[in-house]
């Protein structure tokens, strides 16, 4: 019989689950047995179920959601010594129906291939699937054909943007010049995706042999990754796979024989959503604040200390093995119109399945949300998602036919962006999430642009005023006027979108925007200042727990008799209907 | 300077010496330099940058602009344990903000501050990319997700019996 492998899954959102006394316990238990081993991996994506433990045995692969040490314990007594499978945390299941089977089946991994199935930190096994191979292939390739063959794939950046890969790269081949950078940009500082650090924790090789052969291709011989601080295991899984390259020569002095030599180093970011931007990040790298400058001259001219410079973002980067290895065609085969391939969602918000989950471009919205997502938590009725961060837009109901392709998703006025997939219910506030978005894109405007500077703070002041009942309709207007001004006069794409949830919202959802302001109303009651939480006299039986559980003693009532809140005390914290045992507390 | 005053600075330059020997005759280094000065410092003291700007013959003026650019830098000390709540868009869906003003009340600080005894330091992030586990918060490193304004006091309360 093969040998058994237990593995259990440790990337963030793993260990914040509680993964690492899984494996702990794991260890101890197995500890001196030959015939099991036991294997950290990264993450498969079915985040929402975490701490997640798979066991594989003559290449099937079963897999248990929520395990808690008791049943890490069962796992080795009942499924790997005696074949039992527990039923009860069973997600994953190639022979029988299991609740996972109907995710993992929709989806298409290229990006993800390696996630989850293989210990990030040993090279080793990133070698035994195919890894640095299309490294090998490339190197006895002439550079134009290898640009070629990645113009031929489609690939587009999928940071959001969309610009072809292709063509960036014979941009910067076209330059010359003595010192060259390829960078890879894992600043991911959208809020509500995580993609990219999922792949640099579970893969971290697939990024280096990317940005490798990226680099041959354009001529660099240095690449930098920027990767921001808020990721320490990302950059610990880096550090340890640069020394492994370098080690195996797939880094360094002369790759694997040939003249081209290549090394990487990391750039760790200081926590600035605008270094997303491709100048500004330069600007970041070279020490300086990161402020974005006009352009032309592009990066591909003038980067890096002024050299000729290649920006990709993560998940890009980790399609170019795969598209070397498996050819242009296999990869364009996928997806619709000119958006070829897979891309990586990051699914989160009031679903049932949070996690990640990688499709071929061009499947419907509803699909992804309803069928890969698992649909909307408790059953509540979909209101929204916000598709592409604080640069996107809310989409309704009304568009969930719309398939996840570049062009479509920009033509609803949202935008694919990086590929966060915030899902928002009947209980979310639109306007909320308009003045969230805002008072983000505000705080990280670098003030350059007086039109992104104070244009977005004064849209926020709107918005304030509207979610504290202070509105004028007139306030809807001056917003969209001012929303143009701001997306035309600002240099980068930060200014350039930071309106988008903004125009969205007042586009598909302007009936809840006058109901704050006409009705004095937060349909979904959130708006703090347009709610008031009261007790129901005929339902409560006195048991003073609201009062004692109240923070600003804002409940009074004696023993057995209806309680009251003074509403002018209230803060609205909504712990009293909590806590209350007879559901008599509502909002209204 | 009195003789205390001075002891205090030859010993911050003690402390900082390495860094400065570190980064030496090398371009661009600013972020990771002020980093290493957190580190060794606990914040970015005044004094420690324009020490280190004098020796490695650097504008202070532009470490100070680096360091006030970037929300990593603190220009003050921070707590003995650093809460890192997550401001992002999932977090904020699933009521990360009355996770806030519940752990503002309970520690008696805003947004930024850290609590009069020095034990904890209160900061807002934009997104620690554990969505899916949310709402969730860092305390030294350590992310704790699918939190309740209840049980993030509890968990801070933790930290505190920990020590």
């Amino acid at each position: 019989m093969d040998k058994t492998i237990v593995k259990v899954g440790l990337a963030s959102c793993g260990v914040a689950a509680g993964a690492v006394p899984i494996y702990e316990t794991l260890r101890k238990v197995l500890e001196g047995r030959s015939d099991v081993e036991l294997k950290k991996v990264g993450c498969i994506g079915l985040c929402y179920m975490e701490p997640i433990v798979e066991v594989e045995r003559n290449g099937v692969s079963i897999a248990y959601g929520k395990v808690d040490s008791d049943v890490a314990k069962r796992i080795v007594s009942e499924h790997v010594d005696q074949g039992k499978i527990l039923e009860e945390n069973l997600i994953l299941n190639p022979e029988g129906f299991a609740c996972e089977n109907v995710r993992i089946d929709k989806q298409v991994r290229i990006v993800l291939r390696n996630s989850g199935v293989i210990d990030p930190e040993k090279i080793d096994e990133y070698l035994a699937r195919d890894g640095y191979r299309a490294l090998e292939k490339a190197l006895a390739m002439k550079e134009p054909d290898l640009i070629e063959e990645v113009t031929k794939s489609g690939l587009r950046g999928r940071g959001g943007a969309g610009f072809p890969t292709g063509v960036k790269w014979k941009l910067a081949r076209q330059s010359q010049s003595d010192k060259k950078y390829f960078v890879c940009n894992a600043d991911e500082g959208d809020p509500g995706a995580f993609m990219d650090r999922s792949v640099l924790e579970s893969d971290p090789h697939s990024v280096l042999e990317g940005m490798a052969i990226g680099g041959y291709a354009i001529g660099a011989d240095e690449g930098i990754i920027y990767c921001r601080a808020e990721y320490p295991l990302a950059i610990k899984h880096l550090n340890v796979a640069l020394e492994q390259a370098r080690e195996r020569g797939f880094l360094g002095k002369n790759i694997l024989g040939t003249s081209f030599s290549f090394d990487i180093h990391i750039k760790e970011g200081a926590g600035a959503f605008v270094c997303g931007e491709e100048t500004a990040m330069i600007a970041s790298i070279e020490g300086k604040r990161g402020m974005p400058r006009p352009r032309p001259p592009f990066p591909a001219q003038s980067g890096v200390f002024g050299k000729p410079t290649n920006i990709n973002n993560v998940e890009t980067i980790a399609n170019i093995p795969w598209i070397i290895l498996n050819g242009a065609d296999a990869f364009a085969a996928m997806g619709v119109g000119r958006s070829r391939g897979t891309k990586v969602f990051a699914l989160a918000g009031k679903i049932k399945k949070g996690g990640l989950a990688e499709v071929a471009m061009g499947m419907p919205l509803r699909e992804v949300i309803f069928d890969v997502a698992g649909g909307i938590a408790d059953d509540k009725k979909f209101k929204a998602v916000q598709l592409g961060g604080p640069s996107g837009g809310c989409l309704p109901e009304s568009l969930l036919d719309t398939p996840v392709d570049y062009e479509s998703i920009n033509a609803t006025g949202a935008i694919m962006g990086s590929g966060g997939m915030v899902v928002m219910d009947e209980t979310t506030c639109i306007v909320d999430v308009a003045k969230f978005f805002l008072s983000f894109v505000q705080k990280e405007s670098c003030g350059k642009c007086p039109f992104c500077r104070i244009g977005t703070k004064r849209m926020l002041e709107i918005l304030e005023r509207i979610s504290n009942g202070q509105g004028k309709m007139e306030d809807l207007d001056l917003l969209q006027e001012l929303a143009l001004q701001v997306k035309e006069g600002s240099l980068c794409g930060l200014g350039q979108t930071a309106p988008n949830p903004v125009l969205t919202t007042l586009k598909y959802f302007r009936d809840e925007y006058e109901a704050h302001i006409r009705d004095k109303k937060c349909p979904a009651k959130v708006c703090t200042k347009l709610i008031h939480y009261v007790i129901d006299p005929q339902k409560c039986i006195g048991c003073t727990k609201c009062a004692r559980n109240c923070p600003v003693s804002a409940i009074t009532g004696e023993v057995k008799k209806a309680h009251m809140i003074h509403d002018d005390i209230c803060i609205r914290c909504g712990l009293c209907r909590k806590v209350c045992p007879v559901q008599a507390i509502s909002v209204e | 300077m009195s003789p205390v005053a001075q002891k205090g600075l030859d010993s911050l330059e003690a402390k900082l010496e390495p860094i400065v020997t570190r980064y030496r005759g090398k371009k661009g280094v600013a972020i990771p330099l002020l980093a290493d000065i957190q580190k060794t410092v606990g914040y970015i003291a005044e004094e420690a940058v324009d020490y280190v700007a004098r020796e490695l013959d650097l504008p202070a003026a532009e470490l100070f602009g680096v360091a006030t650019f970037y929300a990593m830098f603190r220009m003050r000390p921070e707590g003995k344990h650093v809460v890192r709540l997550c401001r992002g868009t999932a977090c904020h869906v699933q009521g990360s903000a009355r996770i806030g003003e519940q752990l503002q009340r309970h520690l008696g600080v805003s947004e930024g501050e850290t609590t009069s005894d020095g034990v904890f330091s209160l900061q807002y992030v934009a997104c620690l990319g554990c969505c899916s586990l949310a709402p969730v918060m860092m305390v030294d490193g350590e992310v704790h997700g699918r939190l309740t304004p209840e049980k993030a006091v509890d968990v801070l309360e933790s930290y505190r019996t920990r020590d």
